[in-house]
């Protein structure tokens, strides 16, 4: 029970502090002191004070989308585990379900986009969509090496194999996974190498051209969504390589958070080296990552 | 008892057209056929629920002229699980038909309404007939009812010809038929159906059943490659009509596919994974096409090949079970695809019935001349979404429950068995997210082009939305909710038309129950909690935004957009299409605007049918041309032909 407490306090407070930790890594990389860490939450709470205006074009359609932005991934936190070795809800089958929360957000994000009207934002809905095409076989190759690591369908257990057998017996396909995921955690959250969250001006855009027409609290409730989806997403990743099997909750606990904010370090490195794609290239690191993940399959069916 | 009244049911439906031939066109709203197609849907819906019962499932017999055996029906619970969609879409579409296809506008009335209940009472004959000849007179007649309903508007030259390639194809199916019959009546010495004898399975005759079936009744499903004549005969039907096609006609070929199997008791491994294979292929080029197409009703004749595709790998997944005996598998697959095929009935047909509503709007099919069509169009819009968001396979709806079954008995293969993991479940789960990824891009196109933004070409050209259109589809809509919040409501209904289909002998221990297999219940209650939760933020944030400022869409600051601006359904797709060229081949030609101060020109660009336009069409082009050289001998002039019989009888003079 108090691990349930535990866990929606995390999920609520912690994902916008990834953000600004994402900032201030690619602040140190500019030379530049950077916002604080928790300047997402001071944006968020600004954009909640904030009136709406909405689009004489827009439906009901375009309220769906910032709603189920937020709505999908914390009903996707409660089916994986964070410090505790059980997530609040669990049972078998239920990575479907966790994949499957993400494709309804996509689906209404998308129709919203196309709710305004605008090139701009009908040009983004088909990009998200088309390359989320891609990087949904890589996801569910990963949950199959898990799954068949564990022998099991829920995604506690599932992600508690990796530290109990799976590293010693199917190293290789973890490793493999683990590149594939990360890729796909960065096309998922549109970080660069994919998309860049901080220009919503360039054609180039994929995630943030579609949310163009959102204003005040809907559009806070997209980007605190957003922030849900890389927390939640990450901690796939996370729970794979930071182990966090010891017997103390509260080791296991610091374990994660810190591993979870080691990864938002990381992306923020990424960002900082790495140059955004050209849009053509984008599907070909895509069926990369899925190759790879494809690959650990492989490795593991004898 | 049941199966007495699914027979009665047919009788009122072949009979229900009849008052249309005596009387008047009325103006729109319930006519007497579609009370009476309703009076055999309530009838039928009885006899369909009763067959669950045990006592209740007796055969009718009764001996007629025919060669071959006595008239045998018996209504069991494989059967019963297909009538169910078929009485609900048949009366659903009759309603909607009344509204859609007004009787003042279309002089076609009478034979649309005659046709549609022969149609329905021959569909409900083939699933309820239990001798192959009586099978066979209903599948004929069904195929010639279908074809009268898709050449309704024969002055159309494309509705023409897609009737008339159905025509062929239905029959090539039938050809196929005729030698699966003979080689059953050669094996068992009758036509009635029942168990094939064992050993039959791995013997020559035994693999030429099984791959008969496949091609005859693949070719009605529409499984890929023989899918050809689906997308253009669904588009040329009234839409209430394709709903009634494509929720229901169809699934006789997967109705077929089920049953054959049974008859065999030892099945090989090989013909699982055959049908496994044919349903990836059919599952993710069925959505890769419905992507290239602008035509909304095209596009959703696609996607029953798409979801024929999932179905298949249900049956192929069930098949491997019964051929290794893994109950898992065999309640697991056989369950997925056969909710499915129920799933598939109630969104397909809703979706057809949408765009119905769409077209009798908007006048056309072309979806680049859409948009913006939920403001005229509130309630069939909201439904068009929910059949979108099914089909797509997402929860909470019922798209979802089918799927997940089928995800549960795949990773089953590939993760529980220590030995070694299954390949083919590790190739099925990533096309199976890959189909589903692709199905949510096509149908955020469907809905968003045709009902969000603005109107693109002339805007509609009837605004008014008549109860009696959107209570069919809200119908519908509610019952894609209700299996996807509540599955446990479905499964006792699946359990037992899962042990027919598994044919499970009495030696085996027991089929476990689908409950016990999956764990429904926590899956209903998140799933419950879900859309609560969803429901009441939703108010919350439309309550937020009802004082809000309205003002127009910001377009980056571009002084002047325009609805014309607005991204097109070919645009959309323009991404996957290109991921798929290889197998699209989409007609794009070359880009004229090379030089500067360029002329106007028309860019058109399109995705033919592959197997139909690339490959058959060619072939029997140049076998036409073959056969021509053979006319040379022909020319009408009688003195030539008495020429030739002279001839012939001047040479066997001498031979003889």
């Amino acid at each position: 029970m108090l691990e349930t407490v535990l866990h929606l306090v995390v999920v609520l407070t912690v994902p916008p502090l990834l953000l600004g930790v994402i900032g201030r890594t690619k602040a140190a990389f500019a030379g530049r002191t950077g916002a604080p860490v928790l300047q997402p939450w001071y944006d968020l709470l600004r954009l909640f004070r904030k009136e709406m205006v909405l689009s004489t074009t827009t439906t009901w359609v375009f309220l769906v989308g910032p709603v189920l932005a937020v709505v999908a991934p914390l009903a996707a936190s409660l089916l994986v585990p964070f410090g505790g070795s059980r997530a609040p809800v669990s049972f078998s089958g239920d990575l479907v379900l966790f994949a499957y929360l993400f494709a309804l957000s996509r689906f209404f994000t998308a129709a919203a986009a196309l709710d305004t009207g605008s090139a701009f934002e009908g040009m983004g809905a088909a990009r998200e969509v088309s390359f989320a095409c891609l990087a949904e076989p890589a996801l569910f190759f990963g949950l199959l090496v898990l799954g068949r690591i564990s022998g099991t369908l829920s995604l506690s257990s599932m992600l508690s194999a990796p530290w109990t057998t799976g590293w010693i017996t199917a190293g290789a396909s973890l490793v493999l996974v683990v590149a594939g995921w990360f890729v796909v955690l960065l096309a998922e959250n549109s970080r660069i190498p994919f998309d860049d969250p901080n220009t919503h001006l360039e054609l180039t855009m994929i995630h943030e051209v579609m949310v163009l027409d959102h204003s005040g609290p809907a559009l806070g409730l997209i980007l605190y969504g957003s922030s849900l989806k890389l927390f939640v997403l990450g901690t796939l990743l996370i729970r794979t390589v930071v182990p966090c099997g010891a017997s103390s909750p509260l080791v296991n606990w610091v374990a994660f958070l810190s591993g979870m904010f080691l990864l938002a370090v990381v992306v923020g490195v990424v960002e900082s080296v790495i140059a955004r794609l050209r849009m053509i290239r984008i599907p070909q690191l895509l069926v990369t990552a899925c190759l790879l993940s494809a690959f650990g399959m492989i490795l593991l069916i004898r | 008892m049941s199966t007495s009244l699914v027979l009665a049911a047919a009788v009122l439906a072949a009979l229900s057209g009849l008052p249309s031939l005596a009387r008047r066109p009325r103006p729109a709203g319930p006519s007497p056929e579609s009370w009476l197609m309703a009076a055999a849907a309530l009838v039928g819906l009885t006899g369909a629920a009763l067959a669950f019962l045990p006592g209740q499932r007796g055969a009718v017999e009764v001996p007629w002229g025919i060669a071959g055996g006595p008239f045998l029906a018996s209504v069991d619970p494989l059967s019963a699980l297909f009538l169910g969609p078929l009485f609900v879409v048949s009366a659903a579409g009759a309603f909607f038909g009344d509204v859609y296809w007004a009787e003042s506008l279309h002089p076609s009335w009478r034979r649309l309404r005659v046709f549609y209940g022969i149609l329905t009472a021959s569909l409900v004959l083939v699933f309820a007939a239990r001798n192959l000849l009586l099978f066979l007179g209903a599948w004929e007649v069904m195929a010639l009812a279908a074809f009268f309903l898709i050449s309704t508007e024969w002055n159309d030259g494309k509705a023409r010809r897609a009737g008339l390639l159905y025509l062929v194809t239905t029959h090539v199916g039938t050809l196929c038929l005729f030698g699966l019959l003979a080689l059953i009546y050669g094996a068992t010495g009758s036509f009635v159906l029942g168990p094939l004898p064992a050993g039959l399975a791995a013997s020559g005759t035994g693999k030429a059943i099984f791959w008969l079936a496949v091609a005859a009744f693949g070719l009605k499903a529409g499984l890929m490659p023989l899918h050809f004549w689906l997308p253009g005969a669904h588009a040329a039907a009234p839409s209430h009509v394709s709903a009634l096609m494509s929720g229901v006609l169809i699934k006789t070929g997967i109705y077929g596919l089920v049953r054959i199997q049974s008859l065999f008791p030892d099945p090989p491994v090989a013909w699982g994974e055959g049908i496994l294979v044919l349903g990836v292929v059919s599952g993710v080029l069925g959505v890769a096409f419905a992507l290239g197409q602008h035509d909304l009703k095209r596009l959703l004749a696609y996607h029953s090949v798409e979801n024929i595709g999932i179905i298949a790998i249900g049956l192929g997944l069930g098949l491997v079970g019964r051929s290794t005996g893994n109950p898992a598998w065999m309640v697991l697959g056989f369950g997925g695809g056969l909710l499915h095929v129920v799933n598939h009935g109630l969104f397909k047909s809703l979706l057809f019935l949408g765009s119905g509503a769409v077209v009798r709007a908007s006048g056309t099919r072309e979806m680049d001349r859409m948009g913006g069509l939920l403001r005229v169009l509130p309630v069939s819009g909201a439904c068009f979404a929910v059949g979108a968001v099914a089909i797509s396979g997402l929860p909470p709806l019922n798209g979802f429950v089918s799927e997940w079954f089928l995800y549960l008995g795949l990773l089953d293969g590939v993760g529980k068995r220590a030995a070694s993991a299954w390949p083919w479940g590790a190739l099925a789960v990533p096309a199976l997210a890959l189909i589903g990824s692709l199905a949510l891009a096509c149908f955020v196109k469907a809905f968003g082009i045709v009902f969000l933004g603005e109107p693109r070409g002339a805007g509609p050209r009837v605004t008014d939305e008549p109860a009696w259109m959107w209570a069919p589809m809200a119908a519908l809509a509610a019952l894609c909710f209700a299996i996807g919040l509540a599955p446990m409501l479905v499964t006792p209904f699946l359990d037992p038309a899962i042990a027919v289909a598994a044919a499970a002998p009495a030696a085996r221990p027991a089929l476990p129950r689908l409950a016990a297999v999956a764990s429904l219940r926590p899956l209903s209650i998140f799933l419950v909690g879900l859309a609560v939760v969803l429901a009441s933020s939703l108010l919350a944030v439309r309550r937020l935004a009802r004082g809000a400022k309205r003002d127009g869409t910001w377009s980056c600051g571009y002084a002047a957009p325009g609805p014309t601006m607005q991204y097109t359904s070919s645009s959309f797709a323009d991404w996957t299409v290109g991921l798929f060229r290889w197998a699209l081949l989409p007609v794009t030609p070359a880009n004229r605007l090379e030089r500067p101060f360029a002329k106007p020109f028309r860019f058109a660009s399109h995705v033919d049918d592959a197997v139909l336009h690339r490959l058959l069409i060619p072939v029997f082009r140049a076998g036409a041309e073959l056969a021509a050289l053979g006319r040379r001998v022909q020319h009408g002039q009688i003195q030539l032909y008495l020429f030739y019989v002279a001839l012939t009888i001047v040479v066997l003079l001498f031979q003889v």
